[in-house]
């Protein structure tokens, strides 16, 4: 075992050479670190150009689209769409960028250490998120097309197999070994992080003094080995269901397109939902907290202030952490789940809002009386906290099960969801593609037109997701795939709810176009960007001290020492609004006046 | 201290933009809940009554909270913008920690609380005896409601007999006395200001029975049959939905509800039997 009283040197790898060892399957946390942000970029172009063949679909039904056989969409393409769509936007964006993604990269060089504690393990995380990738893509191409069952794939629609509906057979064999392969390289990932965080800390970095983002990053990977396990396995029943004739999920006495389902009983279906949730709720913690940790980070940098209350930030992150273990039946006061234990969720997730209400009084408190400086980043963390409220609190409408009664499965969730998951934590990842993009590539991406993509995307998920709200009090179930099937939707005659799915669907379609603004900024910034030096930022923590981009081996052999802690940002008396966490304490000294 | 123009780091202008949009998108977020363009239709029960009341009263809670953030948001990054100032240096406030974790405490988790007699009422209330019960049915792509008929007592079904093609959805099988007089229907009548209890079952997938007015929703999940009870106080046809996705046809599995009077109830009650 290696402590890091020895400087971590065993870490040390001798620089790859070759290309393959370099940029394929290279054992380099912070190589590894972009392609997994590399994958939630594809992601999530691929996600959103689902979610616009959606949106088209749910307004215009019978139009004539290209790229689809029979020239309009059928219902059960727009259910695939809107199955793939979710999962990869979860699974492939959310649960890798920020964690596998950022964390990966400046995980081991905000603690001071020259590599993750396993690098092979780190490359082979990759690689197996890569291949489940595949996996679940190919669903797509196979007769039949991908599962029309939603992301949650509950069963038995899930587990019947191709009886149930088109999709429900390969495509949706496809998508579970998917998952579970998914989760797999999840668990490698998080072993990784926990091991790199406990043991290879530089000499004074003590937890306390650990930046925010590496709290959020541990707390996550808590979190990740403890929820995916229960995916996974969740995963093997389901594949058992449908392929070995077990009946985890399948109840007896099943009838479906007047054909007995004579092979299956005594099964339950709430069974794969208790399992889902039990992993799903701590998920959309994992999708959420790196982000939080971001935007704690950013905000401090750019108010130039240490962050308010770190301390109690530390503390509200656990607390989510751990009450995120607490409330999965949330999702299931509906679902003929006894409502008496209804009750007992409803109170742990009312309590949830709690730390959550914290950090938010936390980051205004960050910014009162500082002297915030407007980059991209700033930007980007600063919406974070507006649409983190937004979407936080239509939380504590579904968390009461009465109030649930008339919203759950209507837009109302759609709209909850999307605003933390969908918008939220894309932000955080935003802010922190902006803030260490010069760290990663050693040149700025430009940021005037970072600027334009912050007020196109910040102005247009506003206008996609707030009507959904409205949508839902209305009654507008999800998952429908157009509005022409029941009356009140007003489909059939383009009037009522209608008329507001058409201004959601030409806002998604701005929005989306906009992204490209970024994608285009991206690249721009990877060929010609402004060069970038080792501190542009004026920033504390141990990735500004060395150069941009780093070496291979981060600290060059010299594992630095940490004097403080992460955010001392304007100290009085201090020549510098900053001070970094490795400075000798006799040059402090020296540069007081 | 020399004060500093403004450049593009604490720019006013970006500042004072970032502020406008806040305090716009606010202003318009009230506005629409207030004015509720789209919104819940008039509820027909009383315990929709009382779950109205909660929305109400969460709406209210959610919303100052919502209008005191995105303001104060708005007003940290315009007052304190990048003008030349220093930033104080502070690392936090113990009294205003415990404070508002206190005041957040009280007020989310007494809401959470607040909200349990509505739920009560719904779901720990158990019906009363001698309501009128309807088995509820969902199935793809289509609902089906069964009455028991005079004999109050609901026959057998079995699900080698289910044939849609041949009129028998529900796989009733007619040669038990107890389901002779059943009647099954494809849309749920319900007589006005009487207690009526469902019993939710599916024949295949996990379905969801949701009509808005009454504010009622509940799964319907094959292998259990999960009773939910409600008393209709207005007459009036309502448009009932699936709200569990459930195949490709989940969107157009839309039924209706209907309340009639009394006298009403007995004659379409009449006409169903004849279509049996």
């Amino acid at each position: 075992m290696v402590s890091h009283a020895d400087g971590g040197h065993e870490h040390v790898h001798a620089a790859p050479t070759g290309w393959i060892r370099k940029y394929i399957f290279s054992l380099d946390h912070k190589v590894i670190g972009i392609q997994y942000f590399l994958l939630a970029l594809v992601s999530v172009f691929l996600g959103m150009t689902l979610s616009v063949f959606m949106r088209i679909h749910l307004v215009w039904p019978n139009i004539h689209l290209p790229f689809i056989a029979g020239g309009v969409m059928t219902p059960e393409q727009y259910l695939a769409l809107l199955t793939m769509h979710g999962s990869i936007m979860v699974f492939m964006v959310l649960t890798t960028a920020p964690q596998s993604g950022f964390g990966n990269y400046f995980l081991p060089i905000q603690i001071g250490a020259a590599d993750m504690a396993f690098p092979v393990l780190n490359m082979l995380s990759f690689w197996t998120t890569f291949v489940s990738l595949v996996v679940m893509a190919s669903a797509f191409f196979v007769e039949e097309g991908a599962p029309i069952s939603g992301w949650t794939a509950y069963t038995p629609l899930s587990a019947l197999g191709k009886i149930a509906g088109p999709g429900q057979g390969g495509g949706q064999t496809l998508w579970v070994i998917g998952l579970a392969i998914f989760c797999a390289a999840s668990l490698m990932g998080a072993l990784n992080f926990i091991a790199t965080l406990i043991d290879l800390r530089a000499p004074g970095l003590s937890l306390m003094r650990m930046p925010l983002t590496c709290w959020a990053w541990f707390v996550t990977a808590i979190l990740g080995l403890l929820a995916f396990g229960v995916l996974l396995a969740a995963c093997a029943l389901l594949l058992l269901d449908r392929v070995a004739g077990t009946s985890f999920f399948i109840p007896g006495g099943l009838v479906i397109t007047d054909q007995v389902i004579s092979n299956h009983s005594g099964g339950s279906p709430l069974l794969w939902q208790h399992l889902f949730w039990f992993f799903g709720h701590p998920e959309v913690y994992i999708a959420i907290l790196p982000g939080m940790g971001v935007a704690s980070h950013v905000l401090s940098t750019f108010a130039r202030k240490p962050v308010f209350g770190y301390r109690a930030m530390v503390y509200a992150m656990c607390g989510i952490g751990f009450l995120g273990f607490c409330v999965w039946g949330h999702h299931m006061f509906i679902s003929g789940m006894s409502p008496y234990s209804a009750f007992a969720f409803s109170i742990m997730t009312m309590t949830i809002g709690v730390p959550s209400a914290i950090k938010t009084f936390n980051w205004l408190g960050t910014l009162w009386g500082g002297k915030i400086q407007f980059t991209t980043a700033m930007m980007f963390a600063l919406g974070f906290v507006s649409l983190f409220v937004t979407g936080g609190l239509s939380g504590l409408f579904l968390a009461q099960p009465s109030v649930d009664l008339p919203l759950h499965d209507t837009y109302f969730v759609v709209a909850h969801f999307h605003l933390i998951m969908g918008v939220a934590a894309i932000f955080g990842i935003f802010s922190a593609t902006y803030f260490w993009f010069p760290k990663m590539f050693g040149k700025f991406m430009n940021e005037t037109v970072g600027k334009l993509h912050f007020w196109l995307t910040f102005a247009g998920v506003y206008c996609i997701f707030m009507p959904m709200h409205f949508l839902g009090i209305a009654g507008h179930m999800r998952r429908y795939s157009d509005l022409t099937g029941v009356p009140f939707l007003g489909g059939t005659t383009h009037s009522g709810l209608w008329n507001v799915q058409y201004f959601i669907s030409v806002a998604a379609f701005i929005t989306i176009g906009g992204q490209l603004i970024f994608l285009v900024n991206f690249i721009a910034g990877l060929w010609g960007g402004k060069k970038a030096g080792m501190n542009p930022w004026n920033a504390t923590t141990l990735e500004w001290t060395i150069p941009s981009p780093p070496p291979h081996d981060n600290f060059a052999g010299q594992i630095p020492t940490v004097y403080r802690g992460a955010y001392e940002f304007s100290v009085p008396g201090e020549a510098e609004d900053f001070i970094l966490q490795s400075a000798l304490p006799s040059e402090v000294e020296r540069a007081h006046h | 201290m020399q004060k500093r123009k403004s450049s593009s780091a604490g720019s006013t202008t970006v500042a004072a933009a970032l502020a406008v949009f806040l305090l716009a998108f606010t202003g318009i977020t009230v506005y629409l809940f207030i004015t509720k363009p789209w919104w819940f239709p008039k509820p027909i029960t009383d315990v929709g009554v009382l779950i109205d009341s909660q929305f109400h009263r969460t709406l209210i809670i959610t919303g100052v909270v919502f209008v005191l953030a995105q303001l104060g948001l708005a007003w940290v990054i315009f007052k304190y913008r990048d003008h030349g100032q220093k930033a104080l240096y502070f690392e936090g406030n113990n009294a205003f920690e415990v404070a508002w974790t206190l005041a957040t405490i009280v007020l989310f988790v007494g809401l959470g609380l607040y909200a349990e007699s509505a739920w009560a009422t719904v779901h720990f209330e158990p019906a009363q005896a001698g309501d009128l019960q309807i088995e509820v049915t969902g199935q793809q792509f289509t609902w089906n409601f069964r009455y028991a008929g005079p004999d109050g007592k609901f026959g057998m079904l079995k699900p080698a007999m289910v044939s849609a093609s041949t009129g028998n959805p529900l796989g009733l099988d007619r040669n038990d006395p107890e389901a002779k007089d059943d009647i099954v229907t494809p849309i749920l009548g319900v007589p006005v200001n009487r207690e009526v209890e469902l019993l939710i079952r599916s024949q295949d997938v996990t379905h969801s029975f949701f009509v808005r007015e009454l504010r009622i929703k509940q799964d319907a999940v094959p292998g259990m049959i999960i009773h939910m009870h409600f008393t209709a106080t207005e007459t009036g046809e309502y448009d009932l939905a699936c709200a569990e996705l459930c195949g490709l046809g989940h969107y157009k599995m839309s039924s209706k509800l209907k309340v009639m009077t009394d006298a009403e109830f007995a004659e379409w009650l009449k006409v169903q039997v004849a279509n049996q």
